[in-house]
């Protein structure tokens, strides 16, 4: 796809080490005079920015590894050390910390926008895949990471997730005591863990390389879907990307010094800034907000199903709904890579993109909650009027907690009543668990069953020749 | 893409709408605490720090008997952003200059937290027990400024023992470990109530306080009863009410969890504005490259 290459190597060492070690060459052929389509947008900027961001963890790691002490004893006052005594250490802290968020929200725009664009489609099978392996490497480190600090979400997410394996059949339980160093989390799971996320960066990092020479094989996909096929469709890497990718850079770091400088806890759970205590379990146990929609698939499954039960169920949906992503490639039968040119699909994906979010949601609540309650729950109590006769009386209230307060504020206004109460009858309610499951339903259907079909049925739009086309019918759109 | 973003844009404000909708608390659920007016919020705000200093007086004259502050050390009062930071011209103990309260400028210097004079006051009124490395027997002396804050227990069972059965919790950064943050801390110091509402179930030996989750807690309504028994006068006059030693105290306690917010103020700033004009530039850059070609 590079075709033969254009560098002239023109001083003296150059020539030397071009017959050595051809390293410029192979940075020129990569980032300077390397095609790219020309009708890029700016959802292609963000394979730059993860670079950047992936760099940043890295570099803010080694410094934060200098400082922490991973000890289930001195891990959280380490941290607290970082913030208040390491010179500019609030400021690394606050890097890596809001940096992992920024991460996950590049890398879902790069993922959302490899599948409206097909990005996954042959040639770019391999590419798509090695960037599912770098996203699964990254939910594995982000998890560790969060452990790091020894909070209560860090000490209790830790055991969610470590009980979750469990739950696979024969090796689960081996697993399990394997991952955590015994028989429950302690001290030698904080060491494995802070061992591991040191590690899995650099195996990011690789699998980066990989992903991008994967990329540089086969070309960038561009809107239109179409392959490059003259000179006219393409621009050099250099300046014309480059520019443009710094220039999202700079954007995306302006929100991300807003979040590092202005609400650096904006986007942690405060229960974080407890010590890890495993005596009290905290009210709710929630993952940072990128692994919300994941949780949420994790928790929709309530139910057996045959010989699986729902815990082992929820698992398996959970790795489940990242293992589809690998075999993505074969499921969408479609010939056209675009959505631009596939109305129904578009309609699809647009659904697909606000059920994640919703999962999300969901993630973060308690499945028990009503997403919509139809009127109040209610209690019939008979008692003894003042007459002696027998009367009744009917409570209402929005929550059975309230009820339950209504019902005996009464009783203690009115001593002699010998109240008999009927059960509580609960009104209609969707609740967060139902609304997960359907959410779920659909996140599967959409790959399962909708590409597939859909390639097969339906018509698409008319796809444009060529890139160069595309462009120019984009802008005669434009100024019509 | 532009009808895709516009319907992302407008699903995210739906799901954003029932969180922000204030539910109705029930007993089980703790109230909303009210939004409060601090020195410190929003992207210029700063600590108000004769609001800290009279807040350091509140915690240690009530809060300190049950309540820790084991990530700071007696120094952090005297360090930059810290609510006792002096200044005074250079070698000010050789030309036996005295120093003043405030921050660094017109010649002046910040006092290294070791010699600051109201820092070593305040730490000599507290007791270190060390090692005699000698005798191997347990000695006393008077905390330096490099000391942690003494902490109220020994250990956890002794403080569990002294409050029947509840463990205060450390108060470091206690701004930043509750929901709400200082809205909650300060709605939850003034929130108590001597009975609470007809028909929730009393918990023997517990208080009612309506912002606490479940309604019920071993504190008692420590600033409401300092406000009776005038516990506390402060040096400048200020009347301490409850609602005021509970403000004072937050804002005590918000710049022990966020010692370095003034740092990270300025220097934010800085790079806010370095950004800023670095995406300017860029985006001239990126106009000028692109120019003639059709993308």
């Amino acid at each position: 796809m590079s075709g033969p290459s254009t560098y002239d190597p023109k001083t003296g060492i150059e020539k030397w080490l071009d017959a050595r070690l051809p390293i410029i060459r192979l940075a020129h052929d990569s980032f300077v005079s390397y095609p790219t389509p020309r009708n890029l947008n700016y959802f292609w900027t963000f394979g730059a920015i993860l670079t950047f961001c992936l760099v940043t963890q890295i570099v803010t790691g080694i410094v934060l590894a200098m400082h922490y002490v991973p000890s289930i004893d001195h891990a959280f006052a380490s941290v607290q050390r970082i913030e208040r005594d390491v010179p500019y250490g609030w400021l690394i802290q606050n890097i890596h910390a809001v940096g992992a968020s920024m991460f996950f929200l590049a890398v879902y725009i790069h993922m959302f926008r490899g599948l409206y664009y097909g990005s996954y489609k042959a040639p770019r099978e391999v590419l798509w895949i090695l960037g599912c392996v770098i996203y699964l490497l990254m939910v594995g480190t982000a998890f560790l990471g969060y452990t790091l600090p020894w909070g209560q979400m860090s000490f209790w997410g830790a055991t969610v997730i470590t009980n979750i394996l469990g739950a696979v059949p024969v090796v689960g339980e081996p697993i399990k005591q394997w991952l955590m160093g015994g028989f429950s989390i302690d001290n030698p799971t904080l060491n494995r863990f802070f061992s591991l996320h040191y590690l899995l960066p650099f195996v990011i990092f690789g699998v980066t390389i990989l992903h991008v020479w994967a990329l540089h094989v086969s070309g960038q996909n561009n809107p239109a879907g179409v392959d490059v096929k003259s000179a006219d469709d393409t621009v050099p890497f250099t300046p014309y990307a480059t520019v443009k990718d710094l220039f999202a850079l700079a954007v995306f770091l302006l929100m991300f010094a807003v979040f590092v400088f202005y609400m650096p806890d904006a986007l942690g759970h405060a229960d974080n800034y407890i010590p890890g205590n495993p005596l009290v379990t905290p009210p709710e146990i929630v993952p940072e907000w990128y692994l919300l929609p994941f949780y949420a698939i994790l928790r929709a499954i309530t139910f057996n199903i045959g010989p699986i039960d729902s815990k082992l169920g929820g698992v398996i949906a959970m790795f489940g709904a990242i293992a589809v992503l690998f075999v993505l490639p074969w499921l969408d039968t479609s010939k056209v890579r675009s959505m631009r040119y596939r109305p129904w699909a578009q309609r699809f994906f647009l659904v697909f993109v606000v059920a994640c979010f919703a999962l999300g949601w969901c993630g973060g609540q308690n499945p028990a909650k009503a997403v919509y309650q139809a009127g109040d729950y209610s209690q019939v109590v008979t008692y003894k009027a003042a007459d002696g006769t027998e009367a009744t009386r009917t409570f209402a209230a929005h929550t059975p907690e309230e009820l339950a307060i209504a019902v005996r504020a009464w009783e203690q206004d009115n001593p002699g009543a010998e109240g008999k109460a009927a059960a509580v009858v609960e009104p209609f309610k969707f609740t967060v668990e139902t609304f997960s499951q359907l959410l779920t339903a659909y996140y599967f259907a959409f790959f399962l069953i909708i590409l597939p079909v859909l390639g097969l049925r339906e018509t698409p739009r008319r796809v444009p020749d060529t890139i160069a086309k595309a462009v120019l019918d984009g802008s005669k759109a434009a100024a019509e | 893409m532009k009808t895709i973003l516009r319907a992302l844009a407008l699903t995210a404000a739906l799901l954003a709408a029932p969180a922000l909708t204030p539910a109705a608390h029930a007993a089980g659920e703790a109230k909303h605490p009210e939004k409060q007016a601090w020195s410190f919020q929003g992207p210029f705000g700063q600590y108000d720090q004769a609001a800290v200093r009279r807040g350091f007086v509140v915690y240690k004259q009530i809060c300190s008997s049950c309540h820790g502050l084991k990530m700071l050390s007696y120094r952090n009062l005297g360090e930059a952003g810290g609510p006792f930071q002096a200044v005074a011209p250079k070698n000010w103990q050789l030309r036996g200059e005295e120093p003043v309260l405030g921050a660094p400028g017109h010649g002046k210097e910040l006092v290294n937290a070791i010699d600051n004079p109201w820092v070593k006051a305040i730490a000599a009124n507290y007791e270190v027990t060390e090692v005699d490395p000698n005798t191997g027997e347990d000695v006393t002396r008077p905390a330096r400024p490099s000391d942690k804050f003494i902490y109220p227990y020994p250990n956890e069972g002794i403080g569990r023992a002294a409050n029947g059965g509840a463990y205060p919790p450390d108060l470091s950064v206690i701004v930043k470990a509750r929901h709400g943050g200082a809205d909650y801390v300060y709605a939850f110091l003034t929130g108590f109530k001597d009975e609470p509402p007809k028909g929730v179930e009393v918990v023997e030996g517990k208080n009612y306080n309506p912002y606490f989750r479940g309604g019920w807690v071993a504190m008692a309504n420590q600033l409401g009863i300092a406000e009776e028994a005038g516990v506390i006068t402060y040096e400048d006059g200020t009347q301490a009410t409850k609602q005021q030693m509970a403000k004072d105290v937050v804002t005590f306690l918000q710049w022990a969890a966020d010692p370095k917010m003034a740092q990270r103020k300025s220097l934010g700033m800085q790079v806010m504005i370095y950004l800023l004009v670095l995406t300017a530039l860029l985006y001239a850059a990126y106009k000028q490259v692109w120019r003639g070609q059709k993308h």
